[in-house]
């Protein structure tokens, strides 16, 4: 089972969207997949049209009083299951811990036993730093980390990179890519060029600015289902290509 | 995810109206009738479930999905049915992207499957692709082929049940099925089948009520496969090469002796497609077991059968097993070629290998002579004046003019006879005995076990198990004994005949190969000794004193048990044993 999280600092960069897009074409490719949407706002629930409740709430799941697996919902999709959000979420970073007892790993431990049945889990996480991102990076194999194409994102970048640099044990391969690029914006040119000539970890295939990744949130699925011919499928697909690739 | 079908139903326009139609396919009006059948099932059946479900659920056929579309199928089993008969489902699968195999147990649960694109049935089942289909089924069917036992052409549609958000919360799946078998087809009722998505448990429950209470539907007690036999009229595990003519005790001899020997010509005659098609070797097998029973019947028990017939089918039968004894003795060859291989010290597999294609060619070549005589007018002149003068005696009945014995006065005198044959022949073997009195023993084994197989209705069913378990094992020794010896005699003559090939101009023939076949006949050699020193201790088991009482009991029920303990003939002499069964 290989953990992929998308995660960055900051909200509204084109987690969600990556999440569900990358979860999608995992399982339309045979693999068993499974999306967590750990986000309390419930956007990826949404758009696979679920309603964003757990039984018990995130409480019911660390405590272990429920399982994930009771939890789990089909999607209207072949291989494709998701773990919804809910809102009680927001209180998660106290449910994993005091200040006097971390628990960093939990996440990884609850989703240890959905070993057998999932090749591919994908984490969505909230934007923030907190105990819930640091489990999630200590569960991933992989983090995408969505860049939109500022010079405050990249310094995000090596924060994060150095963050992860300093775990001890297995780190996670960090991969960023670019997210809601402009071509018209000189700006987002030069840094997306700038950047993957000096820095490794960061992928070719960048996702645009496109009305039609927006309008997710109106057919309520994933773009590469609703207009798998379009632009940002292709995108979406290029990118999930080139992250196989370097698995 | 979705969940394999959680409630099943057959969907039949209520009573007075339509119902599965069983038809032959033979007639060109036939295809007419199918399809007028299929519309009425799914133009009037399905719309009224789909406007069931539509009461809660927003419905939506679902293009494309998976299992949807055409489907081809075929149950696949061999002839006598031991896929069946050990609780198994093979489905071979046809699909634009290849074919597979999936085995599953009667109730449905898989238990593997494996991709067989370009792969035939009706071939034996060492022809069958490695996979893990074939690891779990080899042992049971080998030797024999896997046949299409029903075939099925299905239209599968899928209809999505959407809740108020417009999410898929279960899905309906339609299966319209014409299946057919030996030339008659059948259409299933149509078969439908609530899946739920993953965490929609209450509203696939909730769809599965409403179309419960659809018109004409019932909850789908049968899988497909045995849908469709129960709709073409086949009986699973029809076919067994077992001796189970209905005899009772006070049934005319005559009329016990026509019914088993109608029995037997069935499974003759079953088998003469697979013997011409050679499909596999055990319908030869069975062919040829069914021959020698009815030759032992007509010895044994062809006093009550008019002398003319007896004396005249006699010596057919006799044709027709000294016919098949060629191609049998190499199949035997053929099919412990591997474990004889196997078996080699000083000879490497490699070098028995001409051998091995020396047998192959003779066998052709036996085949060829055997499926012209079984396409003879002889042949057929046999079969079918045998069925006519066995239905007249059976016809006849008890209304002959002098007092014939019943079916029990019949068993109790030949099996007692039998019994008192062997206890006499076994009785005088020692370690010096010649090997012919071991053939000829294991003849008379041969005719008791037949005698004690025909009259079975009529015997102490705890007695007989016994006997006959005991009376297996002694011939299991005998056939050994005379298998190994008989195979080495063939060795012999066999590397005779490669080099005779070989100086006419055939294949020459390796001194190493040769050598690897002394090898093989040195080994036989030994099997051969290792059973006759087993032979007092196997004969002692069946016929020694501590056995009597069993037989005594049996041979109290159909009559009396007399002289069965004090065996008095003096042992036939001796003549040739017959090979390979």
């Amino acid at each position: 089972m290989k953990i992929y999280a998308t995660y960055n600092i900051k909200g509204g960069v084109g987690k969600t969207t990556a999440a569900v897009n990358l979860a999608y074409l995992s399982a339309a490719d045979g693999q068993r997949t499974l999306l967590w949407d750990l986000d309390p706002q419930g956007a990826a629930s949404f758009l696979f049209r679920i309603k964003p409740r757990v039984k018990g709430g995130g409480k019911a799941l660390i405590r272990g009083t429920k399982t994930l697996e009771g939890a789990i919902k089909g999607t209207d999709f072949d291989n494709l299951d998701l773990l919804p959000a809910d809102f009680t979420y927001r209180n998660m970073d106290l449910l994993l811990g005091t200040s006097e007892r971390k628990q960093t790993r939990k996440i990884g431990q609850l989703l240890r036993p959905l070993a057998a049945e999932y090749d591919n889990v994908f984490l969505d996480c909230p934007p923030s730093i907190s105990l819930v991102s640091e489990n999630v990076m200590h569960a991933a194999d992989v983090l995408l980390v969505p860049l939109i194409p500022t010079t405050l994102s990249v310094r995000t970048l090596d924060q994060l990179t150095d963050f992860v640099a300093g775990f001890d044990g297995d780190r996670p391969e960090v991969r960023a890519f670019f997210s809601m690029v402009d071509r018209r914006k000189k700006l987002h040119q030069e840094i997306t060029k700038d950047l993957l000539a000096e820095r490794s970890g960061v992928t070719a295939a960048a996702i645009p600015a496109l009305s039609l990744i927006e309008r997710m949130s109106v057919e309520r699925a994933p773009v590469n289902a609703f207009a798998p011919r379009s632009q940002a499928a292709r995108a979406f697909r290029a990118l999930w290509s080139e992250v196989l690739s370097t698995q | 995810m979705i969940t394999p079908g959680l409630r099943g139903y057959v969907l039949e326009p209520p009573v007075g109206d339509h119902k599965s139609s069983s038809k032959s396919t033979s007639k060109s009006s036939s295809k007419s009738t199918s399809k007028s059948t299929r519309k009425q099932s799914a133009t009037d059946l399905l719309p009224a479930a789909l406007a069931a479900l539509a009461q809660s659920f927003t419905v939506a056929a679902e293009r494309g999905a998976p299992g949807s579309g055409a489907r081809r199928r075929a149950w696949l089993d061999t002839f006598d049915w031991r896929l069946y008969r050990a609780g198994l489902v093979l489905e071979l699968e046809q699909a634009s992207r290849g074919a597979r195999l999936l085995l599953s147990q009667a109730d449905g649960t898989p238990r593997a499957e494996q991709p067989v694109t370009g792969w035939p049935p009706r071939r034996p089942a060492q022809d069958l692709p490695a996979g893990p289909v074939r690891d779990q089924i080899m042992a049971l069917i080998s030797p024999r082929a896997l046949l299409p036992v029903v075939s099925a052409v299905s239209t599968v549609s899928v209809t999505r049940l959407l809740n108020a958000d417009g999410k898929t919360v279960a899905r309906l799946t339609a299966e319209r099925a014409t299946v057919t078998a030996a030339g008659t087809a059948a259409e299933l009722p149509l078969r439908l089948s609530v899946a739920e998505v993953r965490g929609y448990l209450v509203q696939a429950r909730k769809a599965a009520a409403l179309l419960a209470a659809v018109p004409g539907a019932s909850p789908d007690g049968q899988s497909v496969f045995i849908a469709a036999l129960t709709a073409l009229g086949r009986h699973p595990a029809s076919y067994t090469n077992n001796v189970d003519a209905k005899i009772t005790a006070e049934l005319p001899g005559s009329v016990a002796v026509a019914r088993l020997l109608l029995r037997l010509l069935d499974t003759l005659e079953l088998n003469v497609d697979g013997v011409l098609h050679d499909i596999d070797t055990e319908f030869l097998h069975d062919f040829r077991v069914a021959v020698r029973r009815t030759r032992s019947a007509i010895k044994l028990l062809g006093e009550v059968l008019p002398a003319a017939d007896a004396n005249r089918y006699a010596g057919e039968f006799k044709w027709l097993g000294d016919l098949t004894t060629p191609t049998r003795d190499l199949d035997v060859h053929l099919l412990g070629f591997a474990a004889t291989s196997g078996h080699l010290l000083a000879a490497t597999p490699a070098d028995l290998e001409p051998f091995r294609a020396f047998l192959v060619r003779r066998r052709a070549r036996e085949f060829r002579r055997l499926a012209t005589a079984l396409r003879s007018p002889r042949f057929a002149a046999i079969t079918d004046d045998w069925r006519k003068a066995l239905l007249a005696v059976r016809d006849a009945g008890a209304s002959k003019k002098r007092r014939q014995p019943t079916a029990a006065e019949l068993a109790a005198r030949t099996t007692a006879r039998a019994f008192r044959r062997i206890a006499a022949q076994g009785g005088a073997i020692t370690p010096d005995s010649p090997p012919e009195s071991l053939h000829d023993l294991r003849k008379r084994c041969k005719e008791l076990r037949y005698l004690l197989e025909f009259f079975a209705p009529l015997h102490d069913p705890v007695a007989y198990r016994k006997v006959v378990g005991d009376l297996k094992q002694l011939q299991d020794c005998l056939g050994d004994f005379q298998d190994s010896q008989v195979q080495r005699e063939e060795i012999g003559a066999l590397a005779d005949a490669m080099l005779a090939e070989a100086l006419s101009g055939g294949p020459g023939v390796a001194a190493a190969t040769l050598l690897a076949m002394g090898e093989v006949a040195a080994r036989l050699t030994v099997s051969q000794a290792e059973a006759r020193a087993d032979f007092a201790r196997r004969f002692a088991r069946f016929a020694g004193p501590a056995a009597r009482p069993r037989i005594s009991t049996l041979l109290a029920k159909p009559g009396p048990p007399a002289k069965a303990e004090q065996p008095a003939e003096p042992a036939p002499p001796a003549e040739p044993g017959p090979k390979n069964s």
